[in-house]
């Protein structure tokens, strides 16, 4: 379970972003964040992630308090989360395969046949075994996006998996095969689920629930189809 | 007036927060030094090979042709009070405790300086900085220590090949443009290998590597703003580890002759 309580996040400058927000994720769940640009959504998947300390409330993942964690004991439950950050974050100087095996190779101290093993098996699972010798900067964006999944997988077996606007920048079909991913990724691992977005359709594709925010503020939560039902004139104005 | 202060104000405050970065980047970065084990140590010598070898080449021209253009001044300037055979211990001297340092340095500083906060910077703002993190790898661990020691280890290592190719371009400057003998040059080359000589001119190169990576590397680092940010910062690295490197000389420079009895 993850739950936030009271969260407030300002910035060094006094720039306040997210405001009083109190959100709880279910295990097995996938919760899908939506909101215009500036809205408080990334921010608070950095705040989940230890990347940025709120200035008020709680997170608890797992019933653990991560808002006065160091950055060791933080490290420990960042190991239960895998991550595909915006444009997929793949280290632009390693193959598709380092870039996969990096934590392994980093943290595991497996030895060569069994890393290579893992790794082409977490390339297959994305569809892509045959680019374990490429560079990123050959693949396409969604492939990017394929490899980030696959190196988030391999990197720590996650329980919960955090995407952030994972399908930006893509073509509608590319986008789709993405949004697929991520629920055969959930279903199949029974992971808890966040992804950041400010595209309904892949919303509405992957997610059990939404949340949109508003200037910092959570303006609604529920489902899909409450959603979609409302009458709300910013909601209507937003999803049209 | 009031604004004028304000942004002076901000100024101070920006470089003050960034030799506080610096400082406690560079000090992390030393107390990483021995964890990490067998991935560090492969990561230190891709860095040695990738800063150090990859920067052979200019170092070498830089040190040639300091060393044949001091050859070429000095052997005029001694030739007119008779003292030619005192050429090779003079560009010795000069090229072992002040040219080779700094023209080593600033080359270096030009090259990898630049390529340390453009890469670093990239990986910032990519967020491949924030994936190591939430992979729970230490960045200062990863990318700060291992750029840090392969520049204090191998610009020394650079120096000295650029002070063997400026004492040779001296030679052949000397004995061609000012008739010297073999014999003569070396000879007086020899005066001038002295061991507070050398230690010095191993010591200054060393705290060179430490500005040339630490600025680099707080840089890349603290770069914000885009590709236009990360262009801003590796042209201001180059600069402030120019300048660093310039004040550091004088001041390692004076700490030297006093410990080591240069005068």
């Amino acid at each position: 379970m993850i739950a936030f309580e009271n969260v407030d996040f300002c910035y060094e400058d006094g720039t306040q972003v997210l405001f009083d927000v109190n959100l709880r994720v279910p295990d097995g769940t996938t919760l899908a964040l939506l909101g215009a640009s500036g809205s408080g959504k990334t921010t608070l998947l950095h705040v989940l992630l230890g990347l940025l300390k709120p200035t008020g409330g709680r997170v608890l993942v797992d019933g653990q308090d991560i808002v006065p964690m160091r950055e060791k004991a933080l490290s420990d439950v960042r190991e239960r989360m895998g991550v595909v950050f915006q444009d997929g974050a793949l280290f632009d100087s390693l193959t598709v395969g380092e870039n996969v095996s990096f934590y392994m190779r980093e943290r595991m101290r497996l030895d060569e046949d069994e890393m290579e093993r893992r790794t082409l098996e977490q390339l297959k699972y994305v569809g892509l075994s045959h680019t374990m010798d490429l560079m990123p900067d050959e693949l396409s964006g969604g492939m990017r996006r394929r490899v980030a999944v696959a190196r988030a997988m391999a990197a720590f077996r996650p329980t919960i998996m955090l995407y952030d606007e994972p399908t930006s920048g893509l073509d509608p079909i590319t986008a789709d095969s993405i949004c697929d991913l991520i629920r055969q990724v959930g279903t199949e691992q029974k992971l808890t689920s966040i992804i950041v977005t400010h595209r309904l359709r892949d919303a509405f594709k992957v997610a059990d629930r939404l949340v949109l925010f508003r200037a910092g503020r959570i303006y609604f939560e529920g489902t899909c189809d409450l959603l979609r039902a409302a009458t709300d004139p910013y909601i209507k104005r937003f999803m049209a | 007036m009031r604004s004028l202060f304000s942004v002076l104000g901000a100024q101070v405050r920006k470089g003050l927060f960034e030799v506080q970065y610096g400082t406690a980047l560079t000090v992390r970065a030393f107390g990483a030094v021995f964890s990490g084990g067998a991935v560090r140590r492969r990561d230190i010598i891709e860095q040695m090979d990738v800063l150090g070898a990859g920067s052979l080449g200019i170092v070498a021209l830089t040190g040639l042709f300091a060393g044949m253009a001091m050859g070429m001044q000095f052997s005029i300037e001694l030739g007119v009070f008779g003292a030619k055979d005192y050429l090779g211990r003079m560009v010795t001297v000069s090229i072992i405790r002040e040219m080779g340092p700094v023209l080593t340095a600033l080359m270096v500083a030009g090259r990898v300086c630049s390529g340390i906060a453009s890469e670093l910077g990239g990986m910032k703002i990519g967020r491949q900085v924030d994936a190591l993190r939430v992979m729970g790898i230490d960045p200062v661990s990863k990318l700060v220590m291992p750029r840090i020691v392969a520049v204090l280890v191998m610009l020394p290592i650079l120096t000295i090949i650029a002070d063997t190719l400026a004492i040779l371009g001296g030679w052949g400057v000397g004995t061609t443009v000012g008739h010297l003998s073999f014999d003569t040059y070396w000879a007086s080359v020899d005066r001038g290998l002295t061991v507070q000589n050398l230690l010095g001119g191993v010591i200054k190169p060393m705290v060179f590597g430490v500005i040339i990576g630490a600025v680099g590397c707080t840089s890349g680092l603290l770069s914000a703003g885009g590709a236009r940010g990360v262009g801003r910062a590796t042209t201001e690295a180059v600069v402030k580890a120019s300048i660093l490197i310039l004040i550091a000389n004088f001041v390692v420079g004076y700490v030297v002759i006093k410990a080591l009895g240069w005068a």
